[in-house]
């Protein structure tokens, strides 16, 4: 097994957040990960991206030009990412700010790609927690990939947050059930 | 047995419990992006160990205080990222002539000048042939991943210590930044007593002094031929890692994040039957010449080799000298900040194949 991920959105999404998280949880689940930020001078509202992979085997290169699997969560990753990932790659993108009847070569895009659109934005916001829209497209990566248990994913959320976040590791516990509940109820997944 | 604990860690929190591991006792810093990472740890782990972390106001007088806490004999470090390292040169220079046994960390950026936050390789020459004025070097160690900056960090107290030298760890923005997961080992680092040479306070015994001024030129000599030694005996650190055959076509030549990058590419090209190599020096200084020239005059067929850097080629000079002519040696310059995908080397690799002959049967 090997997945190269890019997650990529806004700053101030919890894009790096997420990747660390995904990186963490696989690592639990004794796989080689690498997991690698985009590095600049970023600021929130910028763009954003990191790179997770993750393997049985060890990992040379953190970075990858044709990823397999991809987490958008705005307009601008969805342009410049979506040329890169590999034929028959996956995709997860958040489909409140990436519509698909607004993509001209959508059915194109379908046939060459496993795309899942999820309303990140809009699954958050129905917890009242916005700012877990990247949580909830983890739910989704989660149920999608199968790479790592929700028990990994627990430890790691609860690793990453730390005692001073302590009372944020219930929410982010609902997102992630969202997101996953959403793919379950909406795709068919192997 | 207790299993060692298993973290994932960016490659400078790596390099900072390496530090811990070999009881590192003082820290002192001035702050500069990409190793920012590093003070902030060790602030927050020294004085849990009863050491002392201090952010000086500059870097000068960070590196002046490394000098005088490893005058006392103590275990001490400073980090800094290209343009503060240049900033320490002087120091650098004296920390030598006084055979004092620090631990310096660069994590490179983009240069000259401020340069950019971006990662670099442009550092080599400045570590290994020309820190500070005078006639020295520093020993210097490229780790390529996290588990590798924890050991050889750690390792880095020992050689100084051996050597009575400053030790350089050259790391760069990708391997700092990068998290992956690192295994904390427990290491076996040997301690070398100070107490022959470090000024401990005088009662009971003669006092000593450091200098590095000589005005007797006699004495000047036999100094810099007494560091000269001490820099051959050092030869015998050399470190590297090799995936190479007699019949290898291309040999790739890289270090640090480069060398990742690198050995993707050569593992996949040897997956599909190329006869390519990848050669990853480990010590910088003292650089393994020796090693090269034998790989050389071992080849089967004359050998290409593809020395790509994140600089506009520096290693690539030492590569050079090392196969003294007997193959084709060609830089893949790639500076700040385009940072190339294996597919990129590849196809670089590619180009120097024989078509025809290439691919084994």
């Amino acid at each position: 097994m090997r997945l190269e991920l890019i997650i990529a959105g806004f700053g101030g999404q919890g894009v790096l957040f997420t990747g660390n998280l995904i990186a963490q949880a696989s690592m639990l689940a004794d796989y080689h990960v690498t997991y690698l930020p985009v590095y600049g001078p970023e600021m929130r509202g910028g763009t954003c991206n990191c790179t997770v992979i993750i393997s049985d085997n060890p990992i040379a290169s953190p970075l990858v030009l044709n990823p397999s699997f991809l987490i958008i969560l705005n307009l601008p990753s969805f342009l410049k990412f979506i040329p890169r990932l590999k034929n028959k790659g996956r995709a997860i993108i958040n489909s409140d700010l990436v519509k698909p009847e607004e993509i001209d070569n959508i059915e194109a895009l379908q046939k060459k790609y496993k795309l899942y659109f999820v309303p990140v934005n809009s699954l958050a916001e129905s917890l009242g927690k916005q700012m877990l829209a990247n949580i909830c497209a983890l739910g989704a990566f989660y149920k999608v990939s199968k790479i790592f248990s929700r028990q990994n994913f627990e430890e790691a959320l609860k690793y990453m947050l730390g005692e001073s976040k302590a009372h944020l590791i219930e929410p982010n516990l609902k997102a992630f059930e969202l997101g996953s509940k959403y793919i379950e109820e909406h795709y068919q997944v192997r | 047995m207790k299993k060692d604990k298993k973290i994932l860690a960016k490659g400078v929190e790596a390099i900072v419990f390496g530090a811990l591991e070999a009881e590192c006792k003082c820290y002192f810093g001035y702050p500069i992006t990409p190793q920012n990472d590093i003070p902030e740890l060790m602030s927050r782990e020294l004085p849990k160990r009863g050491g002392v972390f201090l952010q000086a106001e500059s870097e000068l007088a960070a590196i002046n205080m490394v000098l005088g806490a490893c005058a006392t004999g103590a275990r001490a470090m400073t980090s800094s990222s290209s343009p503060g390292i240049s900033l320490m040169c002087e120091s650098f220079s004296y920390l030598a002539a006084l055979e004092l046994p620090a631990v310096v960390v660069n994590v490179m950026r983009g240069g000259p000048g401020l340069g950019g936050i971006e990662t670099s390789q442009g550092d080599y020459f400045q570590a290994t042939k020309g820190s500070g004025h005078g006639d020295f070097r520093f020993l210097v160690l490229a780790p390529s991943n996290a588990q590798e900056a924890y050991e050889l960090t750690a390792k880095a107290f020992e050689l100084a210590e051996k050597y009575r030298n400053p030790v350089m760890i050259l790391s760069d923005a990708i391997l700092g930044q990068m998290k992956e997961p690192l295994v904390l080992k427990k290491l076996k680092i040997k301690k070398y007593p100070p107490e022959t040479w470090a000024l401990t306070g005088a009662k009971g015994r003669n006092s000593r002094f450091f200098r590095s001024l000589f005005l007797d030129a006699e004495e000047l000599r036999q100094h810099n031929l007494k560091l000269m030694k001490k820099y051959q005996t050092m030869q015998k650190e050399i470190r590297y890692e090799a995936k190479v055959e007699e019949d290898t076509e291309v040999l790739v030549v890289a270090f640090g994040s480069m060398a990742r990058l690198a050995n993707e590419a050569i593992e996949d090209l040897r997956n599909k039957g190329y006869q390519v190599g990848y050669f990853r020096p480990i010590t910088l200084y003292p650089f393994p010449y020796k090693t090269l020239k034998e790989i050389v005059t071992k080849a089967k067929k004359p050998l290409k080799i593809l020395v790509p850097e994140q600089n506009c080629g520096q290693m690539f000079e030492d590569v050079k000298l090392a196969v003294e002519g007997k193959a084709e040696v060609i830089s893949l310059p790639y500076p700040p900040s385009v940072v190339p995908f294996p597919e990129d080397l590849k196809k670089e690799i590619k180009k120097c194949l024989n078509p025809s002959k290439s691919r084994k049967v």
